[in-house]
Formats: C-alpha cells, structure tokens, sequence
C-alpha cells in the first residue's frame, strides 16, 4: 500500500504543498520498507492544494485539508501532464493540451484526453500526506 | 550561383534516379487512358480470411524501379517524390472521383501512413502500431496486427507513417522503438528487435527504408533530449547491420562542434523516412532540431542536427553532409530533406546537388516570411542570422515562420512531366520561445522552454493560413499557389496525368488541383481531416486513389494554438478511416 510521498528525499508533509503554488510531483513511499515505488511512471502523483470550498464533494472527501493528488500521467496517449494552469486551476498536458479540472474529479475540461485524470485519495496522518486506497480509475492511457 | 546554373544543377542531380517505370501486369498506358471503373461489387480477388494466398515478393529490382501500378515505399520511389506515372485519372474525369470503398481503422489520433500496394495487396499502418492488410480493390481484410504497446509509454506523437516491403515480409517501426517482421501474407510475426529503450525517450514513428537486404530507420525523440542515429538491421533476420550517430562523440569529425557533455543528449533525431539513390550507394536522412531547443545551451553548430546526412547503405559511413541552419534554436526540424529540393521546415526552397563524397550547396530562398536569415553563404549555403530573431535563454524572442516551420513533416511531391515541385505550406504564423535553463532527466520531455512560452500569433490582416505552391524546378520560380483559411498538413501525391492530391486542412476534405495551373478539380468530405500520406496504384486495369483521414497530433496542436488566439473552438473529429477512390463510369 502507498503511505506517503516522496520527492527529492523526503517524504511530503502537508507544509510542502502551499495554497497558491503549482502542483508537486511525487512518487509513493512504502512505509515498511521505505522502498520509493518510482520503477514505472504510473506511480507518478500530481499534489495540489486547492480552496475547500471549491471541490466538489466526491472530490473533497478524496481530500485532506484541500490537498487533492492526480495521477500525472495524461489518459491520451501516457505523457507526464506538467503544466499548471494557476489562473483556472487545470492541469494541462504539454503534449496534446488536454485539461482536467481537479476540483472536479479530474474531469476533462478540454482536448482530446478520453477521460478523466484518477484521482488518489489521500489523508493526513502523523503529519504526512498518505494515500487512503487505490486510483480512483486506471492510470495512464488505454494500449490498443 | 546563377538560376541557370541551378537549373543544370538540378537535372544533373535528378537523373540518376529517372527511372522509366516498367508497365507489368496488363496496365498499359494506353489501357489506363480508357478503362474506368464499374461502379457494381468487384469480384474478390484470391484469398482467405486468414490472409492472401498468393503474394508477389518485393525484389531490389522491384524497389528500384517499380511497376506503374504499384506503390511499394513510403514516397513511392527511392528518390522521394511522390509520384505515381499512372494517367487513366486525369484533368478530365477527376470530376467522377468517387469512393469505391471504405475502412475504419478502430483507432483515433493521426493517420500519416500511406497506403502501400502491392499487386493488389495494400498495407497501411495506423496510430497504436496496428497493420491491416486489405485486398486493395475490394477492401476485404487479409490480416491485421495489433502491438501491444508498454502501459507506461509516453507517446508524444502518436502516429505512423508507414510499413516497408522487402521480399515477402513487412516491416514496422514502433512507437516503443522496436523494428518488427510480419509475413505479408498471414501478419504472422516473423522477428521483434530491440532498437533502443522508450523508456529513455526514444520512440520511432517513421517507415522503414528498405533497400539491399537491410531495413533501416531512425529515432524520435529530440524532445525528449535523445542523441539520434540512423539503424540498419538485416531484413531477414534483424540482426544489427550497422548503427550511425547523427551527433558525434568526442574525437569523431564533428565533435567540435559540440561543447561539454552536450553531445550526450543533443538530438537530431531522424524521424522521416530517407530517400535512396542506388547509383551513388548513398542513403540521404533529414535530422532534426538539437536538444534541448536552446541553442546558447549547447554552444557550436551542433552537427549533424537540422542537416541532410548521407551515409554508405552497406555499411553506415557518413560519406557527405550539408547543415541548413546551424545551432538550431527554433525548432526547425529539417527531416524531409531527401528529395534534395528541400522546402525546409526554416521555411527556405533549398536546391542542392549530390555527389558521391559531398552535397554541395546550389541555391536557397524563402517560400514564407522568413524573419532569421539575414544572408546565406553564396558558396556553402550558410546562413547568417539576425541575433534578435534567435531564441535564448530568459528571454522572449519572436520569430517567422512558427516553431512548426515553413512546412512541417507533411512531404512535398515532385512531378517530373510539369517540372513543378508541391508544398503543402503555412503563412502568416510567427512564434516565440523564451527560454529557460533545467537539468536534463531520463525520458522527460526537455524543450528549454516552459509551454506556455511558446508562442504563436498570426499576422494581421490575414486572410489564410494553409497553402499549396508549385514552383517550376527549371526556372526556380512559384507558379501558383492555392489558400485556405485552415493551416495545411496534407501530405501531397501528383500524378502521370498532372494531378495534385492532398487534404490537409481542418474542413476535411480531399482535394484535387490541375497540377500545371492550381485550378481545383474536385473535392469529396471526408470523415476526419486529413494528414495521411496519398497514394495511387492500379489493379486489373482502373487506377485508384488512396488516402486515410484521421486529424491529429500536429494539425490538431496547431488547431489547438490557433483557437487559443481566437478564442475558439473547433471540433475536428478523429477517428482512422481509409478511403478508396476511383471514376465513376
């Protein structure tokens, strides 16, 4: 089971993901093992805090204090979805433009992705970011 | 050099490959003139459900100078000019042009590939690396492969531009840079070589070039901060034939041009498919931009990007080069070079002459605003650049033509009976880029700039994007030019007859154009818009012409910039569909 996140060395706390800021990637930890699980791109995870009161309620109740984690690979064709729209809160992928709404689920909101970004449900505990179950969907895009 | 001069020059570098077309089959020129198609059921030629039972094999011979009614390679012949010498469809009876016969491919995203005939049997690949083979006049499914492509690839361009022939199998390179063999008459798979690991960021989207017993393609990547090559596997049974680097090591020739670990990961990814000339044994190869995009990132002239290689086909020896612009900065991939009258992606007509041991430089000039060049070398071609138009680090700077260049990667054709070359062109876009400095990480998209630092705008006043121009080869001159309102990536066909076939634009049509005035002929609307490579072959005597329609990838990226600017939206619909079309009695 995923139980927090790290990226660049440490495990993600709640302070590490600002209001206002663009999104972090990470990679899940194991909790026991302390083994970082970034062997396939797929355990990529988009983490953002975003207004409460702006999620949706699905959306809110896969979120810790409005910290809400995304697959970061696009449901197009598999790239790493980089960029952050911060005036319209999206994500948006570099290579075909789709754009997904991550306070709604990860819906999409623009090109041709087919469906939505899975979210991750996460909640806080002992002061770390930890996943509370499996990828809402399937990571990534569907082969052939 | 003088227009004179050129005009030699250019008859003197075509010749070699002029090949007549040998006539097989029972499809004269004469019989071509007069027959036309039977608008009831074809009767279906022989085969079973699991494929053909009889299968012509594709010789040396044969790909040197193939039969009129086929087309064997990506371009048709090893000289790139997309030309097929067939005439029964012609200024007259294009009016009747209608489908015979359709196919959904089962896929979305961009349908590039040509279909590709032989005797009656046509293959045609898709985006997802799928091959289906189809009775070519009936449009019955032979066979189909499907690969299972890895669940974490990341596919940038998501496409494939065609399959190779050699003997009786068909070959394909894959978006997760293998090269694979299919038996042409089963699909079955016959051998899977590794050409180099995706997860690095190489990937390949091109059509083999197939010619004396090796299959040799290039790599993708260039995005993705690669170092690019050109691989020649055995045809027969894959094993590695040789391996040529188009960004040197340190001590090879080139190298100094090159600063640091630059090399390492410096692009010139090799991502269309080379043209041929069997007389000088030489293989030509466009190269693309350097990586990451900021050229005062990686200092020097960065060979062999943004340049035209040519290497030994027996054993790989780079034996000739010529750089079309060094340090690239813009993006400007120059991957459609080998028809060596090169509408480069910089947005100049590049005319140059080939030799065995060099390609020499003959004559340039812009066919779009082209804002960077401030001169060219009158000797060697090399151009000169006003420093405010070259992109840089943390600094935004505009330019013209756009990042997507004069033309793209949709290929020109070359019709030797008008003597007029065709490109499909944009105007009126200029971009920017304002750079930025990052590390480099494995199998990461590396552009030196932020995407939202890429910028487009179009000129003002304008009144159209997308073009075709025809410029008469002998005397170096346009001699017409048609518009459209939507940008173009329509790969272009000419014909025998002085036809010119293309899509390209976001209104989904098909088109047809009197090759020698530009007068549209004909149109038909097709399900998607359309980026595919046409072709044109001939079966028991009625001539066709073929073309998938499947809008995607750069045509839709640049919907998606142009739309931005608007503030539109437009809805081009996706999804492959192969259309099959002939004259209606």
């Amino acid at each position: 089971m995923f139980a927090g996140f790290e990226r660049i060395g440490h495990v993600i706390t709640p302070g590490d993901v600002p209001a206002g800021k663009p999104p972090l990637l990470a990679y899940p930890i194991d909790p026991s093992s302390r083994v970082v699980r970034d062997g396939s791109r797929l355990n990529q995870v988009l983490l953002v805090r975003l207004a409460v009161e702006e999620l949706d309620e699905d959306t809110r109740a896969r979120s810790a204090d409005g910290v809400v984690a995304y697959s970061g690979v696009c449901t197009h064709t598999g790239c790493d979805v980089t960029v952050w729209q911060a005036e319209t809160r999206r994500f948006r992928c570099p290579c075909h433009e789709s754009e997904f709404d991550p306070r709604d689920r990860g819906r999409v909101v623009g090109g041709p992705a087919p469906r939505r970004l899975p979210q991750l449900p996460v909640k806080v505990v002992d002061g770390v970011i930890v996943a509370d179950g499996a990828f809402i969907g399937r990571p990534g895009f569907q082969p052939g | 050099m003088t227009t004179a001069r050129a005009v030699v020059a250019i008859g003197s570098l075509l010749v070699a490959t002029t090949v007549a077309p040998t006539l097989l089959g029972g499809c004269t020129t004469q019989g071509m003139g007069t027959s036309t198609v039977s608008m009831a059921q074809p009767a279906p030629r022989a085969r079973t459900t699991t494929g053909a039972t009889s299968y012509t094999p594709v010789t040396d011979q044969r790909l040197v100078s193939p039969e009129a009614e086929n087309w064997l390679m990506y371009r048709r012949t090893y000289d790139g000019w997309g030309y097929s010498p067939l005439e029964q469809i012609n200024t007259g009876n294009v009016k009747d042009l209608v489908p015979v016969w359709t196919f959904s491919t089962g896929v979305a995203e961009g349908h590039q590939a040509p279909p590709i005939v032989n005797n009656g049997i046509m293959f045609v690949s898709t985006p997802q690396n799928q091959v289906l083979a189809l009775d070519a006049k009936s449009g019955e499914l032979l066979w189909r492969y499907k690969r299972e492509l890895p669940e974490d690839l990341f596919q940038l361009h998501p496409t494939n531009r065609g399959v190779g022939l050699y003997e009786d199998k068909v070959y394909l390179a894959t978006l997760d840079a293998h090269v694979v063999a299919l038996d042409a008459k089963t699909g079955k798979l016959l051998w899977d070589r590794t050409v180099e690991d995706y997860k690095k960021g190489y990937y390949m989207t091109l059509a083999p070039l197939v010619a004396k017993g090796k299959v040799m393609v290039g790599v993708s990547g260039g995005e993705l901060g690669i170092r690019g090559f050109v691989q020649a596997l055995d045809a027969r049974t894959g094993q590695p034939a040789w391996k040529t680097f188009t960004v040197p090591a340190p001590g090879e020739p080139g190298s100094e041009t090159w600063k640091g670990d630059s090399w390492k990961t410096g692009g010139a990814s090799v991502w269309i498919t080379g043209s041929f000339d069997p007389q000088l044994n030489l293989t030509y190869w466009g190269t693309g931009n350097g990586a990451q995009w900021m050229g005062d990132q990686r200092p020097g002239d960065n060979l062999y990007s943004t340049s035209v290689i040519a290497l030994d086909a027996d054993t790989g020896k780079m034996r000739a080069f010529h750089q079309y612009h060094w340090n690239d900065s813009w993006d400007w991939d120059e991957v459609s070079a080998p028809i060596l009258m090169d509408p480069g992606r910089n947005g100049y007509l590049w005319v140059l002459e080939r030799k065995a041991d060099a390609i020499g430089f003959v004559d340039a000039k812009p066919y779009v605003k082209q804002t960077v060049f401030t001169k060219l070398d009158p000797r060697t071609g090399r151009p000169e650049y006003d420093e405010t138009k070259k992109p840089v680090t943390n600094k935004k700077i505009p330019f013209c033509p756009s990042l997507w260049g004069g033309k793209d990667w949709p290929p020109a054709a070359y019709n030797p009976k008008t003597g007029y070359l065709y490109i499909p062109s944009n105007e009126n876009l200029c971009g920017s880029l304002l750079g930025t400095a990052k590390p480099y990480e494995e199998g990461k998209l590396w552009l030196g700039t932020e995407i939202k630092d890429i910028g487009m705008v179009v000129a003002d006043g304008s009144k159209h994007i997308g073009e075709i121009q025809a410029w008469d080869m002998n005397t170096g001159q346009k001699v017409w030019m048609r518009t459209f309102e939507s940008h173009n990536w329509g790969p272009i066909l000419t014909t025998g007859s002085g036809l010119v076939f293309a899509g390209g634009t976001n209104d989904r049509y098909f088109r047809a154009f009197d090759g020698k005035t530009g007068e549209p002929l004909w149109q038909w609307r097709t399900n998607s818009g359309i980026t595919g490579v046409p072709s044109s072959f001939a079966v028991d005597g009625v001539q066709y012409v073929a073309v998938q329609s499947g809008w995607g990838v750069d045509a839709q990226r640049m919907q998606g910039a142009l739309d931005d600017i608007r503030g539109a939206k437009t809805d081009v619909p996706q999804g492959g569909v192969i259309w099959v079309f002939a004259v209606k009695r």
